[in-house]
C-alpha cells in the first residue's frame, strides 16, 4: 500500500487515492500520481467550491463563453469581443513578492491571448497588511515593481485596480490580477485536438525544474516553513512572453492550427490532458522531445514544472511547416512532441519506455467534488453602538485622518511605476471610479473596474458579495458605461474550516442575487482557498472584476469637478449607517457592523437614472460615494478635475454630523451639472423615482460642508489635498 | 512623406507610433522588421518605444545588433531623418549616433505620468512649428530616462544647441521638482550636430489626439510632415 507521507506531499487523501486506482485500474506510478494530484488540487478542479460556484448566473445575451474556458467572452458588436478574466497570485506573491506578481501577470495574460484576444488592459487587486508592521512595506513594494515590470515590458497598459490594507493579509497578501483583451469574433480558439493524427506542438521557454508542485501549493496553508517554498515559485521573462503572444496571435491570425491551450499552473500535464479531453480524443507524446533546460530531469518534473512563457498547439500535419517559421520568425522554438490519437488517452513515454498511460477523462472530469461542511460562526459580528462612540471635537482633523488613511489615500505612488498609457487606448487614467479605454476603429470604448470591500464581507458576507457586485457596477455607470459581464477572484481562508465555507457560500449566493438584479452574466473567474497562515484566515475577500461598455466614447463621464458656479447634486440617499466604515477603523480603530444595507432595486433605479443622464450628456462629473463616505466622495471631486476647485454644500439630514460626512449607505453618486440642465434632470429622477437633492454648487478653494444650517466643516482643498496626496509616498518615505 | 516604424522583437509602442502616423496624421507609413535589410523608401525612420529585446542587460545595447540597424546607420550617416522615442533614444545612444547614456531613475522607480517640457531649439527638422521656450506637456514612460553625460561632451552639446528639450514646470521653469527622473541638465531631447537624428524619452504619440487631453506630441510629427519637400 502507498506511503501516507506520499500522499501528504501530494496533498491526496486515502480515498482519493483509491478513486485513482478505480479510475486507472491499477496503481498510478509517481508520474501518474503527480498528474492526478495537481489536476486534483483545490486550484486546478475547484473541488469545494463548484456546488457553489454553480449557482452564479451565466447566461446573457451577449455571451460568446461563459465560465469552463481559459476567458469569458461577450460580444460588443462590429465583430469583436471582449475576452477577460482574473486570477490569483496570492500565496507565491507572499513568498517571493516581485517574481509572484510579475508571474501572476504573464499568466493572466496567456489566459487571454490562449483565445485570440490581443491583451488590452490589465488591473490588479491588491491587499496588504499595515505599512507600519512586518515585513508588509517589503512586500508591497516587491509586488508593485514585479507587476510593473512585467506590465511594462510585454506593453499591456496597467489601467487600474485598488489597493487597500488590513492586518488580516500581513502573512498573506492577495494579488488578483485581472486582463481584458480583444478579439475578433471570427478568431476565437479554444482548447481543442481536432482529429487523430493532428500535431501537438510545444512552444516558448525550456521546461525547467521552477514552479514544481505551484497549484499544490496554492491548495495548502502555509506554516513557519513557507520559505522553503520559494524554489516553487516560477520566475517570469516578459521578454519571452512578447515574443509568444506575437507568434500566437500570428499563426491564429493565418488559420494555421486547429487549438491552443497555455501552460499555467500544472504546466505540461494540464495542456496535455485538456486539449485532448475538450474534443473527446487522447494524446500520445514522447517527453524526451519536450524541450528541456537542464539535463537530468525526471518524467515527474516534466510533467509538473510550472515553468513560464509556454504553449501548447494542436496544428493539422501539413500546417506545422507554416507554424514553425511563424515561430522562427520571432525566434522561438517549436516542436512536435506528440500527435493527438483516438483512444481517448494520455500517452507519454520516456526513453523508450511508456511513462504515462492514464484516461484523460478520469484525469479531467473524475475529480471528486466536495459540498464540505459549512456552519456559522458561533460568534456574531459586534454592533455599533453610537451612543458608545464620541463624535470628535474636531470634525476636521478627523476628515484629514481618514484622506490620509492608506486604503483611501491618492494610489499614485503605485499606477505611475506602472505603464499606464502604451497602446495608447486609455481614455480614463488610473484613479477614476473606473478605467476605460477606447476601442480603435469604432465609436466604443469599454470599462473596467475591480471591487470588492473585504470588511463588509467579514461583518456580512451575504451582504458583502451583493454590495461587492453593486458597487461594481456603480463604478462603471459613473463613467457611462453599462455593465456587460463580470468575473471573480474569491480570496478564502482553508474550505475544511466549515465557518470559512459558510462565508464562501453566503458570499456567492449574495453576488448570484445581485448579478441577476443587474442582469450581467458571470463569465468565469478563479477561486483561492487556504489564504491561511500560521492557522489565521484572511478576511473574506470577494473581488469583482466587472466590464462595461460606452456605445459612444465620447460621451464617458470622469469624477472630478469640471467648472465653478455648476450645481452638486446627490443621486441617492443618506442612511444613517457608520457600520463597517472605513471611518470607524481609521479613526476610532473599530471593526463593527451591520454594514451598510442596499435595496438592490433602489440600486438597480438609480444606476439607469445615472447612465441616462450620462447618455443625454447632462452630467459634466459622476463619482460613486463609497469608502469614506461623502466628505471623501466630494473631496475626490475637488481634486481630480484638471484644477483644484472647492465646493459649498448644505445638508439637511437629521443625524450626527459624522454618521452624515462618513458614513459608507449605498446606492449613492454625486454628480454635477449646467444650472441649465437642473429641470432635465429633475424631470428625469422623479420618472425613475430616484431622489435627487441639490447640495450646492462648486466654485472657492475650501470645502464647506454645512450640516442644518451650522458650518460643520471647512477646509482648503490644498490642505485636504496633501493629506490625501502624501500619505503613501511619506509611508515609504519617498518625497 | 514616407515613414518607417522599425519593429523589434520587443518594441511595444510600435503600433502606437504607426496609428498616429498613419490613422490620424494619414501619412504613408509601414513597418520595418528588424531583421530586413532594407528601409523600403522611407524618409523617416522611427525607432519606437518598448523593451526592444527584453532590454535586461541594459536598455537597447542588443538592438544595436540587428541587421536593420546597419541600414540605418547608414541612412542617418547620409543625412535620412532618424527619430527614437524612449527606448528608441536609448538604441540611439548605443549606436553612437547621439551622444550620452541613461541612467536608472533618481528614484529607482518605473515612472509614467505626464510632464512638461520646455523647447530649447526651435527650427530642427523635428520642431519648426514649435518656438524656443514654448512648454509642451506630454507623457513619459521609463525606467532609465536619468540623462547622463560626460562634462566635456554636455558642455559641447549645450554650446552646440542639441539640447532640443528639457524638463520643466509648466511655466517653463526648470527645477529639481520638474526634472523627475534626475536627467543631467534637465535633458529630455538631443539632437545629433548635422541636425537629423532626434533623440527624446516623453512619447509624443502618446499626446497626439485630442482624447487624451493634449495634442502636444504634434508638433514633432508636423513639423516633419509639413516642411518635407
Amino acid at each position: 500500500m502507498i506511503d501516507p507521507k506520499i500522499l501528504a506531499d501530494h496533498n491526496l487523501t486515502l480515498e482519493e487515492y483509491e478513486t485513482i486506482i478505480r479510475l486507472i485500474g491499477r496503481e498510478p506510478n509517481r508520474t501518474e500520481l503527480g498528474i492526478f494530484s495537481v489536476m486534483w488540487s483545490e486550484h486546478c478542479c475547484y473541488k469545494s467550491s463548484k456546488v457553489h460556484l454553480r449557482k452564479l448566473p451565466t447566461e446573457g445575451r451577449h455571451v460568446i463563453q461563459g465560465p469552463g474556458e481559459n476567458a469569458g467572452i461577450i460580444d460588443i458588436g462590429d465583430g469583436l469581443a471582449v475576452v477577460f478574466k482574473i486570477e490569483s497570485h496570492n500565496h507565491p506573491s507572499f513568498i517571493e513578492p516581485f517574481q509572484g506578481a510579475a508571474t501572476g501577470v504573464g499568466g493572466i495574460l496567456r489566459d487571454i491571448f490562449t483565445m485570440g484576444a490581443r491583451p488590452l488592459a490589465l488591473l490588479d487587486s491588491l491587499r496588504f497588511g499595515p505599512l507600519g508592521a512586518g515585513r508588509n512595506k517589503a512586500i508591497m513594494e516587491g509586488v508593485v515593481s514585479g507587476i510593473s515590470s512585467y506590465g511594462n515590458s510585454i506593453g499591456v497598459p496597467t489601467v487600474g485596480g485598488e489597493v487597500t490594507f488590513d492586518p488580516s493579509y500581513s502573512l498573506n497578501p492577495l494579488v488578483n490580477v485581472f486582463c481584458l483583451g480583444l478579439a475578433r469574433q471570427d478568431k476565437i480558439f479554444y482548447a481543442r485536438a481536432g482529429q487523430p493524427g493532428n500535431q501537438v506542438l510545444y512552444v516558448g521557454s525550456k521546461t525547467g525544474r521552477d514552479g514544481i508542485h505551484g497549484a499544490t501549493m496554492a491548495s495548502a496553508e502555509f506554516g513557519k516553513e513557507t520559505e522553503h517554498k520559494r524554489p516553487n515559485v516560477q520566475v517570469g521573462d516578459p521578454f519571452k512572453e512578447k515574443l509568444l503572444l506575437e507568434a500566437c496571435l500570428e499563426v491564429m491570425d493565418k488559420n494555421l492550427i486547429v487549438g491552443i491551450q497555455d501552460m499555467g499552473a500544472a504546466g505540461l500535464t494540464c495542456s496535455t490532458t485538456e486539449v485532448p479531453a475538450k474534443s473527446g480524443l487522447g494524446l500520445s507524446f514522447n517527453l524526451d522531445l519536450v524541450p528541456q533546460r537542464e539535463a537530468g530531469m525526471t518524467p515527474y518534473e516534466i510533467m509538473l514544472s510550472e515553468s513560464q512563457e509556454r504553449m501548447l498547439i494542436v496544428a493539422e500535419k501539413g500546417k506545422v511547416e507554416e507554424v514553425r517559421r511563424v515561430f522562427a520568425k520571432w525566434d522561438l522554438e517549436a516542436v512536435v512532441i506528440g500527435e493527438i490519437t483516438s483512444g481517448g488517452r494520455l500517452v507519454g513515454t520516456f526513453g523508450g519506455r511508456t511513462e504515462i498511460d492514464v484516461p484523460v477523462e478520469a484525469v479531467i472530469n473524475r475529480c471528486p467534488v466536495y459540498n464540505r461542511k459549512f456552519e456559522p460562526p458561533a460568534r456574531t459580528a459586534p454592533r455599533l453602538d453610537l451612543e458608545s462612540l464620541p463624535q470628535p471635537a474636531d470634525l476636521e482633523a478627523a476628515f484629514l485622518r481618514l484622506l490620509a488613511s492608506p486604503t483611501i489615500a491618492d494610489k499614485e505612488w503605485v499606477f505611475r511605476q506602472y505603464d499606464h498609457m502604451v497602446q495608447t487606448n486609455t481614455i480614463l487614467l488610473p484613479g477614476a471610479d473606473a478605467a476605460v479605454l477606447r476601442i480603435k476603429g469604432t465609436a466604443k470604448a469599454v470599462a473596467m473596474t475591480l471591487d470588492g470591500n473585504a470588511a463588509f464581507a467579514a461583518l456580512d458576507p451575504r451582504a458583502g458579495g451583493r454590495l461587492a457586485v453593486a458597487e461594481a457596477c456603480r463604478n462603471l455607470t459613473c463613467v457611462g458605461a453599462t455593465p456587460i459581464g463580470v468575473t471573480n477572484c474569491l480570496n478564502f481562508g482553508n474550505p475544511e474550516k466549515p465557518e470559512v465555507m459558510w462565508q464562501f457560500k453566503e458570499v456567492i449566493e449574495g453576488m448570484a442575487e445581485a448579478c441577476r438584479a443587474f442582469s450581467i452574466p458571470v463569465t468565469g473567474g478563479n477561486v483561492s482557498f487556504y489564504n491561511d497562515t500560521e492557522g489565521a484566515s484572511i478576511l473574506p475577500t470577494p473581488v469583482l472584476g466587472v466590464v462595461g461598455l460606452l456605445e459612444d466614447a465620447a460621451k464617458m463621464v470622469t469624477p472630478g469637478f469640471k467648472a465653478e458656479g455648476e450645481v452638486v447634486m446627490l443621486l441617492g440617499r443618506n442612511g444613517s449607517e457608520l457600520g463597517g466604515s472605513e471611518y470607524l477603523r481609521a479613526v476610532h480603530s473599530r471593526e463593527e457592523g451591520p454594514c451598510p444595507g442596499l435595496d438592490l432595486s433602489e440600486e438597480v433605479k438609480l444606476q439607469e437614472l445615472c447612465r441616462e443622464a450620462s447618455g443625454r450628456g447632462l452630467l459634466r462629473s459622476a463619482h460613486d460615494v463609497s469608502e469614506g463616505g461623502l466628505a471623501v466622495c466630494l473631496a475626490e471631486c475637488a481634486f481630480l478635475g484638471n484644477r483644484q476647485i472647492g465646493c459649498d454644500l448644505d445638508f439637511g439630514e437629521e443625524m450626527r454630523t459624522d454618521v452624515l460626512l462618513f458614513g459608507e449607505s449605498q446606492s449613492r453618486i454625486v454628480i454635477t451639472l449646467r444650472p441649465d440642465d437642473l429641470d432635465k434632470l429633475l424631470g428625469l429622477a422623479r420618472k425613475k423615482h430616484v431622489p435627487a437633492v441639490i447640495l450646492g454648487e462648486t466654485g472657492g478653494t475650501d470645502l464647506v460642508f454645512h450640516h442644518q444650517d451650522r458650518e460643520a466643516v471647512r477646509v482648503p482643498v490644498a490642505e485636504a489635498y496633501r493629506a490625501w496626496k502624501e500619505a503613501l509616498p511619506e509611508a515609504f518615505l519617498i518625497k | 512623406m514616407k515613414f518607417g516604424v522599425v519593429v523589434f522583437p520587443g518594441s511595444n509602442c510600435d503600433y502606437d507610433a504607426y496609428h498616429v502616423l498613419h490613422s490620424v496624421l494619414k501619412q504613408d507609413t509601414v513597418f520595418l522588421w528588424h531583421k530586413d535589410l532594407n528601409l523600403q523608401g522611407a524618409d523617416c525612420v522611427i525607432l519606437p518605444g518598448g523593451f526592444s529585446y527584453g532590454d535586461y542587460l541594459r536598455s537597447g545595447a542588443i538592438a544595436r545588433f540587428s541587421p536593420l540597424m546597419r541600414e540605418v546607420a547608414e541612412f542617418a550617416e547620409r543625412g535620412g531623418l532618424v527619430l527614437g522615442i524612449c527606448n528608441g533614444f536609448q538604441i540611439l545612444m548605443e549606436m553612437g549616433l547621439l551622444p550620452g547614456a541613461m541612467l536608472r531613475n533618481k528614484r529607482l522607480k518605473f515612472l509614467c505620468q505626464f510632464i512638461h517640457l520646455r523647447l530649447e531649439r526651435e527650427g530642427t527638422a523635428f520642431t519648426r512649428l514649435g518656438r524656443r521656450g514654448q512648454v509642451l506637456r506630454l507623457p513619459i514612460a521609463h525606467y532609465e530616462g536619468n540623462y547622463y553625460a560626460p562634462p566635456e561632451t554636455l558642455e559641447e552639446m549645450e554650446r552646440g544647441g542639441q539640447v532640443v528639450f528639457r524638463y520643466s514646470d509648466r511655466e517653463g521653469r526648470l527645477s529639481d521638482e520638474a526634472n523627475v527622473n534626475g536627467a543631467l541638465n534637465s535633458i529630455a531631447g538631443i539632437i545629433n550636430r548635422r541636425g537629423n537624428v532626434l533623440g527624446l524619452m516623453p512619447h509624443p504619440e502618446r499626446a497626439s489626439e485630442a482624447v487624451f487631453g493634449s495634442q502636444d506630441g504634434r508638433l514633432i510629427f508636423e513639423s516633419l510632415i509639413k516642411n518635407w519637400p
